[in-house]
């Protein structure tokens, strides 16, 4: 538990049952981060991208409630394992009890902090589904959530939220409140987004995505409805999910919650506004996938921030996710030859880094900016070569890639049986031209 | 190239450890946090350009 949170058991009753009903409303997130994966795909392996998501989820529940929820240490059990370095205690891993052993004895607090690492690990895990759509095989992306859940998102949750060293940033080097990530935007969207990334470079680009001659081949996502229908649905998850954050991981008092709530708000329309113009201007239309991208990027920037800064800065938030997003997709599709069909890189990593750069930059405590850009190096430099190595390490036991056939009939034929849409005709095949 | 990329990352952190360790003036503390950002985005580029395929090429 993070030492700067008042006595567990002071929560009053009235915010206990806010902050579960909050957490019952912030699965909403995931369901439309699931809708856009599976919408940002292929209609071809539409089935296996929504049963992957739903596949995704279940293993992060079930691994984090066996190993990772321990290591995390979010229950009452050890003090949490820690050296001493230059005279400072440094807690890097959590002693939690295995199993979720004594929840129901565990403080209200606790158990509230637990049901919301549950969702967050799930989030996390499901980012890079979506970068790897159209050539990752089902198992391989459960076999990633089992790893993100066991010993990634564990690690991240303890420094961060857990009491960890980030956290204890403040006490021990007088740098702010310690790194703060009120909303996950480091624990869940930079380490999916560099996990998404790290998919992405082991699997290698859809077939036909970048041909021997020419500029890369469009590979437009089948449905728009479903993505932009997924991003209305994220902004319900994600209001609910910074508002819990906010009063379980910074103590904000209930008079601050509306704020919190607006700035989400404000952050994600600056975001699709200024992404809406950024396409107009470049394609002379607005692009609708884009759009969502901008206005996700907006959602994951206000992670960082929505409840530690003023509504004009969630518009400035906001305004530069969005100019952004559409930038960073097109950088990293066209010069850096990196094929993220959901955008998750610029999405979630970029705008997470983004987010909370500008929870320290606004933020009047002297040291939080520094404390900020600490968390942000330990989630490059150590999170990114980890989830690498481990990812490295688990394409050896589970190959990532699908074989060719499979990524030519599609995801749903090879690996379900059956067509996510049965009655569709099959178009042509423009990945072998 | 792409491993020295990725190996270069964790130096970057260990600067920026160093950094809260070693000084105590916050000018210099903020320096060199800047100066580990820096080496990980100089290896984050490295990985980066090692991870690029040449076109019309698939990672099997």
């Amino acid at each position: 538990m993070n030492p700067t949170m008042p006595a567990v058991s002071t929560m009053p009753d009235a915010v206990f049952a806010l902050t579960l009903a909050l957490l019952l409303l912030a699965p909403l997130a995931i369901a439309g981060v699931a809708l856009i994966n599976a919408g940002l795909g292929r209609s071809r392996s539409a089935a296996q991208a929504l049963l992957g998501n739903v596949a995704i989820v279940a293993v992060t529940a079930i691994v984090f409630a066996l190993v990772g929820s321990a290591f995390a240490g979010c229950l009452p059990g050890g003090a949490g394992h820690s050296f001493q370095l230059a005279g400072k205690p440094w807690n890097w891993l959590g002693a939690g009890p295995f199993l979720l052993g004594g929840m129901g004895a565990a403080p209200a607090q606790s158990q509230l902090a637990l049901i919301f690492e549950f969702l967050a690990v799930a989030l996390a895990a499901l980012l890079p589904w979506g970068s790897g759509a159209d050539r990752w095989r089902l198992a391989a992306g459960c076999a990633t959530a089992a790893v993100l859940a066991a010993v990634v998102f564990p690690l991240a949750a303890h420094w961060i939220w857990g009491g960890g060293w980030l956290a204890q940033l403040g006490v021990n080097f007088s740098l702010g409140s310690g790194f703060i990530d009120a909303g996950g935007a480091g624990t869940v969207h930079v380490l999916g987004g560099l996990s998404a990334m790290t998919v992405i470079w082991i699997a290698g680009p859809r077939r036909g995505k970048f041909p021997k001659e020419g500029f890369s081949t469009a590979m437009p996502g089948h449905n728009a409805a479903y993505v932009l229908f997924g991003c209305l649905v994220s902004l319900v998850g994600w209001m609910a999910w910074n508002v819990a954050g906010a009063i379980l991981w910074v103590n904000a008092p209930l008079a601050a919650l509306p704020l919190t709530s607006i700035n989400t708000v404000l952050s994600a329309s600056t975001a699709l506004a200024a992404t809406f113009t950024v396409t107009h201007v470049r394609f002379g239309k607005p692009d609708a996938s884009l759009c969502a991208n901008g206005w996700m990027a907006g959602l994951v920037a206000s992670s960082g921030c929505a409840a530690l800064v003023s509504p004009i800065v969630s518009l400035f938030v906001g305004l530069i996710a969005g100019i952004a997003t559409p930038l960073l997709v097109e950088l990293f599709e066209l010069a850096l030859s990196v094929d993220d069909p959901s955008g998750a890189i610029s999405v979630h990593a970029a705008a997470g880094i983004w987010g909370l750069l500008a929870a320290g930059l606004f933020n009047p405590k002297p040291g939080q900016f520094v404390a900020q850009m600490i968390g942000i190096a330990t989630l490059l430099g150590i999170f990114l070569p980890l989830v690498y190595l481990l990812f490295w390490l688990l394409n050896r036991v589970v190959p990532f890639r699908v074989d060719p056939d499979g990524e030519r009939i599609g995801m749903d034929l090879h690996e379900l049986g059956g067509g996510a849409y049965p009655e569709f005709v099959i178009h042509r095949d423009e990945s072998y031209r | 190239m792409k491993y020295a990329g990725l190996l270069v990352m964790p130096a970057g952190f260990f600067l920026s450890i160093a950094a809260i360790v070693l000084f105590a003036e916050p000018m210099q503390r903020s320096v060199f946090v800047a100066c580990g950002l820096a080496v990980e985005a100089l290896g984050l580029a490295v990985a980066v350009r090692g991870h690029m395929l040449a076109r019309g090429e698939i990672r099997p």
